[in-house]
Formats: structure tokens, C-alpha cells, sequence
């Protein structure tokens, strides 16, 4: 109430006429039709969970967190999920510090109901262990400006973090069987959340008794209106939730005439969003390859002949040493591969068995299918036999290679880092030392 | 579990899908209070009252050009089945406590002018008898307090309060456009059912409330949770639209019984 009464004094009568009139002729004042959205945009953090949504000059942020709780007891193998909305003072001079308004409680519970109450997120899913430990899943959203609409545009950032977030791996173990162990996200690929469909929540405005009616109204709109009325719909045609919480009367038929209005809207900002989300997920993969660490000014020698029986028994290998990764690319900085682990290292490449036209014993193609993928990818320094003699067995057991190739005497790049295996493996460091002395 | 009994159609309480459940409504239950009433709609029970217009206490929240209405939304400890103790500033009662004021100040004539029309008919003779409201020219500067605690709650508390609220405000003699009559309806076992009780409410399925002004048919609140398609959706409100005039129906005949005690009483 103290948010209304603050901004209806700063507009002037000559204000509120000019507004009212405009509108009488379909004009609205930044010169939108009365069913036209403001510029929406959707950028996500760095991490997973976050996205700031910009609609016109409302400016939203939101972030998705989780955490281990013991479930309701009505509900004991169901998740939960709360909607946490903070109204920063910045945004707005008639918001207060501290604890929410009314319009924030409201603007809440009617993003919560659009998600909760609709199932759009999938709540059974993130038990873990029923009637003991589930996943309470988490939203914030930070009010960073208000230029209007504050619903829709905090809908959308809500659902834009939910659909990006992504919760730990967990799994249940321990002696009885009921601890539940958290799995880092470097070890365990973490879990994005199951969401069956996204509430877009469209807002209307209704003014001079309820014969005009606009969408997504701004902050001088706002003061002006009579009735607010918003819609939840998907893209399915289902009405999530509607609100309208008093304000000017309007008839039923105009009510379905908004619901129709707003499932248009909500197929055209699903896409959006979905297409945000995508664009996300694909640099969020491509910065997930582990590229290594010495990337000096490298070139790398594309072979061209590819051996296929070796490329696939390397595939079949590769996502069981996924753990292992970090091992195998420790070890080529040993064996002198200044070797840029490309996505070679993650995805199947092509480039897996492929040094057959350096090999020149191919008999020994059996020998080199064991090696790992970054190997295959190496300087143009590197001479050719080089590679041979790293082509050893290297599965079997890792500490064993490397003692061979630093026997074997390879020469070593003077650039390659110091590694956390250089500590370790002080006994082979000094054999690869020797090697590069006399080489 | 089925709400709708497949072979005679009955619902849990035996009641037809469009059946209300009894409705009864009781004017002037708090005596130090400008206007009370009393609602109930089957087993949820409901009082309001209404102190003002009266001085605006908090000189910060005046408004410039109309008078302010406050409204507070309670639900007593013993009104459901496990006694328990609800804090008061939580997140429901502060949301139900603002559409229950935006809903009846939809309705309530704040920025009264001294030439306003008074819509129902009904109520002259009892605002000649009480309203003293007309010889003042303006009732800005002044607050009107809306106090609503739920007795016994079995399913749509909302819409009792709404109906409780107008019953009292009429009672208060505050100038009104129309009359706020609200019910609720839900869509169980395909069938749309009308005014849920607390088990139907509790079932998981869409529940629909609608406010309307009765004279006019417009709708002031509107609210729904859970899913529904579209079409669907428009049914289940139609329905509730038609319990909301039941309702005004009802109200209308127990303001004008009211107004006839009064004349008897008075000796008109």
C-alpha cells in the first residue's frame, strides 16, 4: 500500500489526463500498441542459476540455489521449491529496505503458484532419499529496476535460471545405505532440473472502466490503471493461474478475450526464452571441454588417414576413464607432448587413431590404440619417432608408463608446466629430468 | 479418490456438482464495531467489521483525492482441524488481506463527492436512517478499517470473507457502487464442481474464485490456481459467475429484512 500511495503522488494530474487520453485513441505513450511487449532480454551468469532478465526498463535478476532438507511430512518423497522475491530500494523510491510488501509477497505467490501449483518442475524427482533428504530447490529474485510489469519480467527470469540451473550428482551410500554423498560438480557431471512446461505470465492493464486494455504496462501506466489483471499460460493453451486481485470491473467475455491475447504472448517469449537457453547450453558444453593448460602458440597436425577399428575401441574406452582424464593428461606433459587436449579429450574425435602416417612400423597399430586422444594431437616440433615410443600401453597401469617413456629417454618440451604429479612422483621426475639432460 | 460418484452423480457432502452449499448471513454481530456481519457458507464461518470512516490514524499513508481502506485478513487458531499457531504477518493472510481491499475498493465509493449516486435502492432508508456521511462533502482524510478472522474454515474462505465484508460495510452505511458477491468452483473427476469444501479444496485440482459487482455482472477478482485448459477454464467460471449471483440474490434479501426491522424498530 505505502508503494502505491508514494508513486501516485509524484504524477501530476496533466500527467495522468495526457495518458488517460492517448489511450482513449489506442496511442500509448513510448508508442507501443496496446498488445506489443517491450524489448525483452535474457543474459545468464557465469555460474548455472543465474539470468538477468531486461523487459523495456524493468530490470530483474534471479538465482536458483539447492540444498539437502528433510521433506514435509505430508509429502515425504516430493522436493520443494520456494520463491524468494527481494525488492531492493534502488529500484523503486517507494520500496523499503528489509521486509517485503505486499506487492512483493504478491508478486511471489503468484510466480510461485504459476510453478508449483501447475507441476511445471518436477518435484518427485529430486528425492533422494524418501521421508529423509531431499532437494529444496530455491529461487531469489532481485528487483534491480522497475519500469513496470514487475511479473512478467521476474516470471521470466525465474523460469530462465530454473531451466539453467543445475543441481549436484548425488548418490545414497555409506554403511546403511541411507547416507547421501554430494558429488563435486568436477568429478560428477551435475543435474539440470526435470521442467514439463514453462509458465509465461502475461500482464494486462485496464483503464476508464474497464473498456482499454494494454499489455505489459509501464511504471506511469501503472499509476494510472484501474485493474490489473495476469494470466499464467504455457504453450500447451493450459491457464496456470490467473490473478486479479480487485481493482475496476470487467466483463467475462473480456477476461477470455485477455486469456486468448496472452497464450499468443506466451508461445512467442517461450521461444525466446527457449532460445536464450540454448545459445547457454551450447557455451556452457564448449567451455566445459578441459582444454590444457600450456597452450603455448600451437599449431596442430590434422593426420589424415583416420584408422577406423581404432577409433572405435577408443570410444569404447574413453567414458570410462572420464576420471581418469586428469591422469592421462598429467602424463603427457611427461612424455613431451606440449599436446593441446582438445575436445578430443571429452567427445569422440576423429583424430583418435590417426597417427597411422607418423607410424612408420605399422604393424604396431595395435599399440597405438591405447593411446589417449590428446596424444594425437601434437607440435609440429615433435619429430615422428617421438611418437612411437610413447605409443605404449598406457591403460594398463599409468605409473608404469611413464616410467617407460622417461626411460625412453623422449625429449622433453623446456615450456611444459609444473604439475601436481611433478610433486608427487618425485622418483620419475628425476628419471625425465636425467633424460632431458642427455637429450 | 473419486469426487464425483460415477453412479449418482453426488459429491463427498452429497451435494449435485452445481449445488452451493447453505449459505446464511447475519448483520450487526459486533456491537462496538460501525458495521458487522456474519457469513457462512456450510461449514466455513466468517465475521467482518468495519470501523469508519473515521480520522486517518497513520498521517503517512493518506492519499491525496480518496479515502483509505485497510483491511486485515485473520485466521483464528481453532478455525482448522489441527489447532495451530499462524503467524500474523504471514504470507497468505498478507496476500488475501490485499485482495480483499483491492476487491471492496473496487466497490467502495472513496472519493465521494457530495452529489455521488447511490446504486441500490435498498439501501436509502437505511443510510437516512444511519449514514450521516452525506452532510460531510468529502471522506478523504478518513480511513475505513476492514477486520476479517475466519471462525471455522472448511474451504473458501476468500469468497466468505468478501461476502461477510460487504454485509458489513452495508451495515456500516458506507456509500457503495454495487455489491461484491465472490464464490469459487473447481474442476474434479472432469466434472466442474461449484463452491469446494476444504477436502475438494485440498485435492490438488484447479480452484477457481470469482468476485463479481452484481449489478453490473463485472468481474473484480479473479483468481485460479493449478492448471486448466482454456476452454475448460471459461466453464468453471461461468459457474462461478452463477454462484456469485445466487449469493447477491441472497445478500440483497437479507440487507432488506434487515432494513425493515430497522424501520419497524424505529417506529416508521
Amino acid at each position: 500500500m505505502e508503494q502505491r500511495w508514494a508513486s501516485t503522488w509524484r504524477m501530476s494530474v496533466n500527467e495522468r489526463k495526457f495518458i488517460e487520453t492517448a489511450l482513449a485513441s489506442d496511442l500509448r505513450v513510448d508508442g507501443r500498441r496496446p498488445f506489443d511487449y517491450r524489448r525483452l532480454t535474457i543474459k545468464f551468469g557465469r555460474e548455472d542459476g543465474s539470468a538477468e532478465v531486461q523487459l523495456g526498463q524493468t530490470h530483474v535478476l534471479s538465482y536458483v540455489t539447492s540444498q539437502l532438507v528433510q521433506p514435509y511430512r505430508d509429502r515425504p518423497n516430493e522436493g520443494s521449491l520456494s520463491i524468494f522475491t527481494e525488492f531492493s530500494p534502488m529500484a523503486d523510491p517507494s520500496f523499503e529496505a528489509g521486509r517485503p510488501g505486499e506487492f512483493a509477497i504478491e508478486l511471489g505467490r503468484v510466480i510461485d503458484r504459476g510453478l508449483r501449483e501447475s507441476r511445471a518442475v518436477d518435484m518427485e524427482s529430486l528425492c533422494v532419499v524418501a521421508g529423509k533428504s531431499v532437494w529444496s530447490i530455491r529461487v531469489d529474485l532481485h528487483i534491480i529496476d522497475n519500469g513496470g510489469n514487475l511479473v512478467d519480467a521476474a516470471n521470466i527470469a525465474a523460469l530462465a535460471a530454473l531451466l539453467t540451473f543445475r543441481r549436484p550428482e548425488c548418490t545414497v551410500g555409506g554403511e546403511n545405505g541411507q547416507d547421501v554423498i554430494i558429488h563435486d560438480p568436477e568429478v560428477m557431471e551435475p543435474l539440470p532440473l526435470i521442467i514439463h512446461h514453462l509458465p509465461i505470465a502475461v500482464t494486462f492493464a485496464f483503464f476508464s472502466d474497464g473498456n482499454i486494455m494494454v499489455i505489459d504496462p509501464t511504471h506511469k501506466e501503472e499509476v494510472v490503471m484501474g485493474g490489473r489483471m495476469t494470466a499464467t499460460i504455457n504453450s500447451n493453451g493450459d491457464v496456470c493461474t490467473v490473478q486479479k486481485a480487485g481493482g475496476e470491473g470487467i466483463m467475462s467475455s473480456v477476461v477470455m478475450q485477455c486469456l486468448r491475447v496472452a497464450s499468443v504472448k506466451a508461445a512467442d517469449i517461450t521461444s525466446k526464452i527457449k532460445n536464450a537457453v540454448e545459445t547457454y547450453n551450447t557455451e556452457r558444453a564448449l567451455r566445459k571441454v578441459k582444454r590444457h593448460p600450456l597452450t603455448a602458440a600451437h599449431r596442430v597436425i590434422v593426420p589424415d588417414v583416420i584408422m577406423k577399428n581404432e577409433q572405435v575401441e577408443n570410444i569404447g574406452h574413453r567414458p570410462d576413464k572420464n576420471s581418469r582424464q586428469d591422469d592421462e593428461m598429467l602424463v603427457d606433459t611427461k612424455t613431451c607432448t606440449n599436446s593441446e587436449s582438445s575436445s578430443g579429450g571429452r567427445h569422440t574425435d576423429p583424430f583418435v587413431g590417426g597417427s597411422s602416417n607418423w607410424d612408420p612400423y605399422p604393424g604396431r597399430v595395435g599399440k597405438l590404440q591405447d593411446l589417449p586422444g590428446p596424444l594425437m594431437v601434437i607440435k609440429e616440433e615433435l619429430r615422428s619417432d617421438e611418437m612411437v615410443i610413447e605409443s605404449t600401453p598406457e591403460l594398463s597401469t599409468i605409473t608404469s608408463s611413464s616410467g617407460t617413456v622417461g626411460a625412453s629417454g623422449v625429449k622433453q618440451q623446456t615450456n611444459a608446466p609444473k604439475s601436481l604429479k611433478d610433486a608427487v612422483k618425485s622418483k620419475n621426475r628425476k628419471k625425465n629430468k636425467a633424460s632431458t639432460t642427455t637429450s | 479418490m473419486e469426487y464425483v460418484d460415477s453412479l449418482t452423480g453426488f459429491r463427498l457432502d452429497g451435494r449435485r456438482p452445481n449445488d452451493m452449499r447453505q449459505i446464511r448471513g447475519e448483520i450487526g454481530v459486533v456491537a462496538k464495531a460501525d458495521g458487522s456481519a456474519l457469513f457462512e457458507m456450510g461449514n466455513t464461518k466468517v465475521i467482518a467489521a468495519i470501523y469508519g470512516p473515521r480520522e486517518v490514524q497513520n498521517k503517512g499513508q493518506q492519499a491525496n483525492n480518496q479515502a483509505l481502506v485497510r483491511c486485515e485478513y485473520s485466521m483464528a487458531n481453532f478455525s482448522t482441524g489441527d489447532r495451530t499457531r499462524r503467524p500474523k504477518g504471514d504470507r497468505r493472510s498478507t496476500e488475501i488481506s490485499l485482495v480483499i481491499r483491492q476487491t471492496m475498493e473496487a466497490c467502495i465509493l472513496t472519493h465521494l463527492m457530495p452529489h455521488s449516486q447511490v446504486i441500490l435502492i435498498e439501501f436509502l432508508v437505511h443510510i437516512l436512517l444511519k449514514f450521516f456521511m452525506y452532510f460531510l462533502p468529502k471522506i478523504c482524510f478518513l480511513q475505513i478499517d476492514i477486520f476479517v478472522q475466519v471462525l471455522q474454515a472448511d474451504g473458501g474462505t476468500r469468497s466468505a470473507c468478501i461476502n461477510a465484508a460487504t454485509l458489513a460495510l452495508a451495515d456500516a452505511g458506507i456509500p457503495m457502487r454495487d455489491i461484491v458477491t465472490s464464490c469459487s468452483a473447481g474442476y474434479l473427476s472432469s466434472t466442474p464442481l461449484l463452491d469446494l469444501n476444504y477436502i475438494e479444496d485440498s485435492a490438488g485440482g484447479p480452484d477457481v474464485t470469482v468476485g463479481i459487482l452484481a449489478k453490473t455482472d463485472k468481474v473484480t477478482l479473479l483468481q485460479m490456481d493449478a492448471k486448466l485448459p482454456m476452454d475448460i477454464f471459461e466453464n468453471v467460471m461461468q459457474l462461478a459467475i452463477e454462484g456469485c449471483k445466487a449469493i447477491a440474490h441472497y445478500i440483497r434479501g437479507v440487507l432488506l429484512e434487515n432494513t425493515k426491522q430497522l424501520e419497524c424498530r424505529r417506529g416508521i
